[in-house]
């Protein structure tokens, strides 16, 4: 059986280009690159090459761009790190209701040491009123964080907005491009951020290592205390080969991006429209255009989220849920509870995410494969 | 994260449908996560004669409802009442531990289908 995997936004895996361009990293050039030997200085021109294609995929300087060990510790210090350094300035804080746990867990640790924050509503597509963002704003606000793509539905923010209200009123503006890195172009002057966060594996990287981008003269306390490395902004020898690949992994982005998110919309697009000729009463989930491309979230009537995914693994398909009982979590979607998709029931759903490893014969045998599985678990169901 | 057991009354449930002349009905709600289990049997003699569901849920709520007619289907209903969760769970040789919730479904689902068929069949005050 050959399997599927319909699940990019999870992860994806390390693209054979990244893996080769790792490879010297390990035994061959393995110097530590604050080392002021050959060895040492090796490293280091590796490991600033790589940081030179994070700044050309973001339009920023070399300088502006801090390693980081995940896309979840770029948040952190993002949000932690101004929140520390500006608490003189204020204490209040803007977010919304449907961020990455990542920026939600670092929100409500920072309430706890007594700042406020407002987390903001979005609409049914899942989008942030831009005015809301304005009307929330006070004169003891520093940081607005707001993600660029969401992880769940797809849903696309509407940044440059939401950035040039922050810089009227003078206040720091971060977003958590996880999802939207290698899907949309992510110009830091073009989307009017003074902070960026991203992360390797979901851009055809390997896991553990991400990047934040800090706009010049922005200050950030640094979670991680040490040795003088990132500028100290982040202490720890840097985590070579990972970063060469997150380099690498960059620059095919930027290269290939705009291509791949045509094709996958296209996959996208046949995978959906092939769903709902063949089953009844399917939803999706997300702005219907405004939305990246690697994203479909569809509801089933009267089916539950992780009995599909079930299924489908059964077949040799992965996919994910945003269903209340998925495995890890007991707690309802809060992306599809905040965007009120059935209200009157907890939220039920199944996330499609396309990547490069995907073609339309996939999205053929997917089409096949899960009507069936609907019908039988329809059958079973209580609900109509 | 399953066991073969779930994943085979999972992929082969027992007992799915409805009984339309049903004696008794229990339609259970999950509170914690919004599963939904409705519970049909046919009495005679006091003997849970014949038992169906139908069930709303994720894996581990369907393979416990599936699991739970198969222990009641021909016991009295006294004996029925005594089934537990814990039975069920263990007939399925274990549940994940963040799965147990789901399992108080159809223990749940049965009581009150015993308790409905009861109140029907109460004798005249
Ligand atoms: C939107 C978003 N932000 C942050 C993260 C966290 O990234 P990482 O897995 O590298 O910690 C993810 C991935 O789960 C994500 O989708
Ligand atoms: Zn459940």
């Amino acid at each position: 059986m050959k399997k599927i995997y319909l699940d990019h936004n999870a992860t994806t895996p390390v693209d054979p280009r990244v893996l080769a361009a790792m490879q010297p990293y390990f035994s061959e050039v393995f110097g530590n690159p604050s080392s002021i030997h050959a060895f040492g200085r090796e490293a280091k021109e590796a490991l600033e090459r790589a940081r030179g294609r994070i700044a050309h995929l973001l339009g920023a300087r070399e300088r502006e761009v801090c390693f980081t060990g995940s896309g979840t510790e770029a948040d952190n210090m993002a949000i932690k790190g101004v929140a520390h350094s500006y608490r003189n300035k204020g204490d209040h804080l803007i977010t919304t209701q449907i961020e990455h746990h990542a920026v939600l867990a670092s929100c409500g640790y920072l309430e706890k040491e007594g700042f406020r924050v407002t987390y903001l509503p979005v609409d049914g597509t899942g989008r942030v009123n831009p005015d809301d963002v304005r009307k929330a704003i006070t004169d003891h606000t520093i940081l607005i964080t707001i993600m660029h793509a969401n992880n769940e539905v797809g849903t696309i923010q509407p940044i440059p907005e939401i950035g040039r209200i922050a810089r009227e009123h003078g206040v720091l503006f971060h977003t958590d491009a996880g999802q939207s890195a290698g899907k949309l172009p992510i110009l830091v002057d073009e989307l009017n951020v003074d902070l960026l966060s991203l992360s390797g594996h979901k851009i055809y990287a390997p896991k553990g290592v991400g990047a934040l981008y800090i706009r010049k003269g922005t200050k950030i306390t640094p979670l991680i205390h040490g040795g003088h490395h990132e500028h100290g902004r982040r202490a720890g020898t840097e985590n070579l080969a990972s970063l060469v690949g997150l380099g690498k992994a960059a620059e095919i982005a930027e290269t290939e991006r705009a291509e791949e998110s045509e094709r996958l919309t296209q996959l996208r697009d046949a995978l959906h429209k092939k769903i709902t000729d063949r089953i009844e009463r399917v939803f999706l989930n997300g702005h219907p255009t405004q939305r990246i491309a690697s994203t479909l979230n569809l509801s089933f009537a009267a089916v539950e989220g992780e009995s599909i995914i079930l299924s489908l693994d059964m077949e040799g398909i992965a996919v994910a849920s945003g269903s209340a009982c998925t495995s890890g979590s007991l707690e309802s979607s809060h992306v599809l509870n905040a965007m009120g998709i059935i209200p009157e029931l907890p939220p039920r759903s199944v996330r499609f995410s396309l990547g490069r490893t995907n073609t339309l014969e996939d999205i053929e045998t997917v089409s096949e494969v899960l009507p069936p599985i609907i019908e039988r678990l329809r059958a079973m169901s209580p609900l109509t | 994260m399953y066991s073969e057991k779930v994943m085979d009354h999972f992929q082969h449930p027992r007992n799915v449908g409805q009984l339309p002349d049903a004696d008794g009905i229990g339609e259970m709600g999950n509170p914690v996560c919004g599963d939904i289990m409705k519970l049909y049997i046919k009495v005679r003699d006091d003997r849970i004669q014949d038992v169906k569901f139908q069930t709303f849920g994720c894996g581990a709520a369907i393979a416990t409802s599936s699991m739970m007619t198969e222990l009641v289907m021909g016991k009295t209903l006294d004996e029925a009442e005594r089934v537990t969760r814990k039975n069920v769970a263990e007939a399925l040789d274990g549940l994940p531990p963040n799965k147990m919730h789901c399992s108080n479904l159809a223990a749940d689902a049965l009581h009150k289908a015993i308790e409905d068929y009861r109140t029907k069949n109460a004798p005249p005050a």
